[in-house]
């Protein structure tokens, strides 16, 4: 299989142009002909959902949440990023295309990440428009911070709850056009199947989370957006509910996965600190534009940390990478925050944390100041933790964040299986091997405002004569019993162990052998246990209820079915990556003082999978990866 | 630490509820609210029984689908807390603490602790949105709002729409929930187009639910995990009577 990435012909600034140009169109009287189904109502799925209302299509909007407003994009603190160079200090859409394509370690696509800046600029306009408070200088314009992995401040915010804010701004959108009857809304609904007929993506099968009840639904195209699946570490900075299965079930379909293995570990979550645990907590990057961050110089420091005076302290970004210091990108910092930490350095209870220290800005700013800036997450940090952080440094540690890999999309965002479309997370594209800060809200956004709903008009413009997709179609039938056999087998096993056993079983070998670090030995190793593990699932598991009703059990059950299949893939595809780049670093790969060993000449690739059936090895597909504008060098932040 | 529960039971909405006892020993007081119900949870199934159903996603306090009445306050006995991010060290040792779901008409119970809040997002559709196009938007700086203002319309638009406001009102009011979006909206430029329409709207939307009527006892305020103020219910009136005055000219 050959993957044709659809990228436009002409210079790189002009690409995104020469596609609308020439994208077709679909007649206003069409639109109504024409069914959709959106997946996911975060940031790319409500926008999404809502652009295509207002252009006139029928749009069915699904997410598992009681309300669309729920969904994960919510809980983005930091900001997001446009370059508007509203601070005069060198911006522009082209620093930004090479910020975010080597902040990605050189393994994204350089047309792709060249729109997402493009469209940043307009994403900022169309969030203001819709109301989104976002922070103002005292003279009424629009405010900027940094963000870890630039030397610029583009990154506009809503205090620390940007993600919420920028979320209620398309929600409303979208809940503006249910009003109007052009979005129907399918809340406490989850997709389990994707239904192909012809070859094309013509429908879901999903499960009413309410009455257990699985419903068809059949659409001219299918857009998933929901997501990304990290919280398949189990701890992790992700809410509870989100996973993997869509993109997952419609991977067994055909589609193929993308990078899979690149999961961002981020480095100022709050560290762990029981075996009871359900998530680690994320505080906001923005932190590290004023906070430092040290371990002690000596080896189990048992002093506090006040106790602990200033030629004593180890100011480790800072003492590595003095160009960048605190605000190195996220991969790096995790990674040598994890360095530290290994080597015996760690602080807390466990000792498996670093310290994020205000003192000095809290001296020169005034406490009043840094309340301002970030009074909600001091809050919520002794909220949680129940200690000051104005009185002594936040304890932060790495943790499973975001996944740059998922559903292997061309230009038009579109799968390996025509009229299915993956959006934002659920996307491999843009990123490359490691995310900057506050460029997940804006892939998200652009995603679901300004690309899709061209691309997708493009896919159903040879779409206005196919007429009413039906829903019995066997192939719906056919999906319908899988599904509800899987529900069923899941009950009747009736083992001794939970669900959250399995999955935190599993969350537990995911970091030890493919998290921050990977060896050969231990991904191979992590293989074989995994398959183990999936046996006993199958033999042992207790869903306790029934398939027919409310099961939030179940729910769960599916979810970590999955699971278990994308974790071996995610080792397969660290095991072929003979490089360390971003998210995956190779311990075979590494030069001598510990920095990541890229190789391009070999790997200069996206590494693309298809499904091959169960315990059968996935087949490996590569796009090569071609920079005609800028040429890779290696990625320094000292 | 240890804990005596009495949770509320309830198979779905039509069936009968009651209270359910169950005893947890060695918690650690760190754990979260949730944590605890979730190792709840696991002695449940482990022996076969149901577990209790409840609402929750992100726990860290943003997304505000957690709720349920502890001891009879909204999300616990915390300030401006969620129920998520409620640790066990704010109970003490061998406490007795009774979990229910927030009751009110217009969100139905759906089964244990979960209920459904929908009605929300239908008073969001009836007005609680600025109407304009994907793609239309002028440029950002084109709208210059001071900081001060941007700030207050934060203040509102913070609402996580978790519903505890309308769990502690006496009368199950959504004056809170709904003047917070309507406030928001107001003080920014680029909601003052629509604020007659959206008032009026939104207003009538939440008495087509059922929500009560604000008797001004200001709970609602107290329960707010976001602390939002009483005083958008003042503007939301102001608002509404502006909007019938204008109405009438």
């Amino acid at each position: 299989m050959i993957l044709d990435s659809k990228i436009p012909e002409g210079p790189l600034e002009q690409k995104w142009d020469n596609y609308k140009k020439k994208a077709k169109l679909v007649n206003p009287a069409n639109r109504k002909k024409l069914d959709v189904i959106v997946v996911g109502t975060g940031l790319a799925g409500s926008s999404i959902a809502a652009s295509l209302g207002e252009m006139g299509y029928n749009v069915k909007s699904f997410c598992f949440q009681d309300s669309p407003r729920r969904a994960h994009s919510v809980a983005a603190q930091g900001g997001v990023n446009a370059a508007k160079n509203y601070k005069n200090d060198g911006d522009s859409v082209y620093r930004m295309f090479v910020d975010t394509l080597k902040g990605g370690d050189f393994r994204a696509r350089e047309a792709n990440v060249y729109r997402m800046a493009e469209c940043s600029l307009n994403l900022i306009d169309q969030a203001v428009a819709q109301g989104v408070p976002f922070g103002r200088e005292y003279g009424g314009y629009l405010n900027n911070r940094s963000f870890g992995g630039v030397q610029v401040s583009r990154t506009f915010y809503a205090r620390g709850q940007t993600g919420q804010q920028l979320l209620l701004g398309s929600y409303q959108a979208l809940m503006r056009q249910v009003g109007k009857g052009s979005v129907q809304l399918f809340s406490r609904h989850e997709m389990l199947d994707l239904v192909i007929i012809e070859g094309k993506a013509r429908g879901i099968i999903v499960r009413n989370l309410d009455t257990g009840e699985i419903e068809s639904h059949a659409a001219h195209a299918v857009v998933l957006a929901t997501g990304g699946y990290g919280k398949i570490y189990y701890l992790s900075t992700l809410a509870m509910g989100c996973n993997g299965s869509a993109i997952w079930r419609a991977h067994k379909k055909g589609a193929l996965m993308a990078s899979p293995s690149w999961i961002q570990v981020h480095p100022t979550s709050l560290p762990q600190s029981g075996d009871y645990q359900s998530k680690l907590t994320l505080m906001s990057e923005s932190l590290r534009n004023d906070g430092r961050i040290w371990v002690p110089l000596k080896e189990n420091e048992t002093r506090k940390a006040n106790d602990i005076p200033e030629n004593e302290r180890d100011y480790y970004l800072e003492r590595r990478y003095p160009a960048f210091g605190n605000l190195a990108p996220r991969d790096i910092s995790s990674r040598a925050a994890k360095e530290r930490i290994d080597a015996g350095f760690g602080i807390g209870p466990l000792k498996n944390a670093v310290y994020l220290d205000f003192s000095k800005a809290i001296n020169e700013q005034g406490k009043e100041k840094i309340q301002e800036k970030y009074g909600n997450l001091f809050d919520m940090y002794l909220k949680i933790t129940g200690y000051d952080a104005y009185q002594e440094p936040m304890m932060i540690s790495p943790s499973a964040h975001f996944s740059m890999g998922g559903l292997w999309v061309d230009y038009e965002l579109m799968t390996t299986i025509p009229g299915l479309f993956a959006l934002g997370e659920a996307n491999f594209a843009d990123h490359g091997a490691n995310r900057l800060g506050a460029n997940s809200l804006l892939q998200a956004s652009v995603d679901g405002y300004f690309i899709a709903p061209y691309t997708i008009a493009n896919y159903l413009s040879n779409e206005i004569h196919t007429g009413k997709i039906s829903t019995g179609d066997p192939a719906f039938k056919k999906a319908e019993n899988e599904v509800k056999n899987q529900i069923n087998g899941f009950i009747k096993i009736n083992g001794t162990k939970t669900v959250d056993h399995f999955h935190k079983t599993l969350g537990k070998l995911l970091y030890d052998y493919c998290g921050l670090a990977r060896n050969k030995e231990g991904l191979e190793f992590a293989i074989e246990e995994i398959r183990k593990l999936k046996q006993e699932f199958y033999n042992d598991v207790k869903v306790s209820g029934q398939g027919d009703t409310m099961n939030t059990e179940l729910e769960k059950a599916g979810r970590v079915a999955d699971y278990f299949e994308i974790g071996e893939l995610m080792c397969y595809d660290a095991l072929t990556r003979n490089e360390s780049c971003g998210a995956h670093f190779r311990e075979e790969y590494q030069t001598a003082d510990g920095e990541a060993l890229r190789n391009d000449s070999e790997f200069q690739f996206i590494s693309t999978w298809a499904w091959k059936g169960e315990n059968n090895e996935p087949e490996l597909i590569k796009e090569p990866l071609i920079f005609e504008e800028i040429q890779p060098t290696v990625r320094s932040y000292k | 630490m240890d804990l005596h529960l009495k949770i509320w039971r309830q198979k779905d909405h039509q069936s009968e509820g009651k209270l359910v006892n169950y005893d947890l020993t060695a918690l650690n007081p760190h754990m979260s609210f949730l944590e605890m119900l979730d190792t709840l949870n696991e002695k449940l199934i482990v022996k076969g029984d149901e577990p209790v159903e409840f609402d929750h996603d992100c726990r860290e306090g943003i997304c505000g689908q957690c709720g349920m009445m502890i001891n009879g306050l909204a999300h616990g006995p915390l300030k401006n807390t969620t129920t998520c991010q409620l640790h066990l060290r704010s109970f003490k040792d061998g406490e007795t603490v009774l979990i229910e779901p927030f009751r009110a008409e217009a969100f139905p119970v759906k089964k244990d602790l979960k209920v459904d809040r929908s009605a929300f997002d239908r008073i969001i559709s009836s007005g609680g949105f600025v109407s304009i196009n994907t793609g239309q938007a002028p440029d950002a700086t084109a709208i210059p709002i001071t900081h001060q203002i941007a700030e207050e319309a934060f203040d509102s638009a913070a609402c996580i729409g978790c519903g505890a406001c309308v769990a502690t009102c006496k009368n199950a009011s959504a004056a809170l929930f709904t003047s917070a979006k309507i406030t928001h909206m107001v003080l920014l430029p680029q909601g003052k187009e629509e604020r007659s329409n959206r008032v009026l709207n939104m207003v009538k939307q939440m008495d087509a639910e059922h929500f009560g009527h604000c008797s001004n006892t200001e709970a609602c305020e107290v329960e707010c995990p976001q602390g939002i103020s009483v005083l958008n219910i003042a503007r939301m009136n102001y608002e509404y009577n502006r909007a019938l005055f204008l109405r009438k000219k």
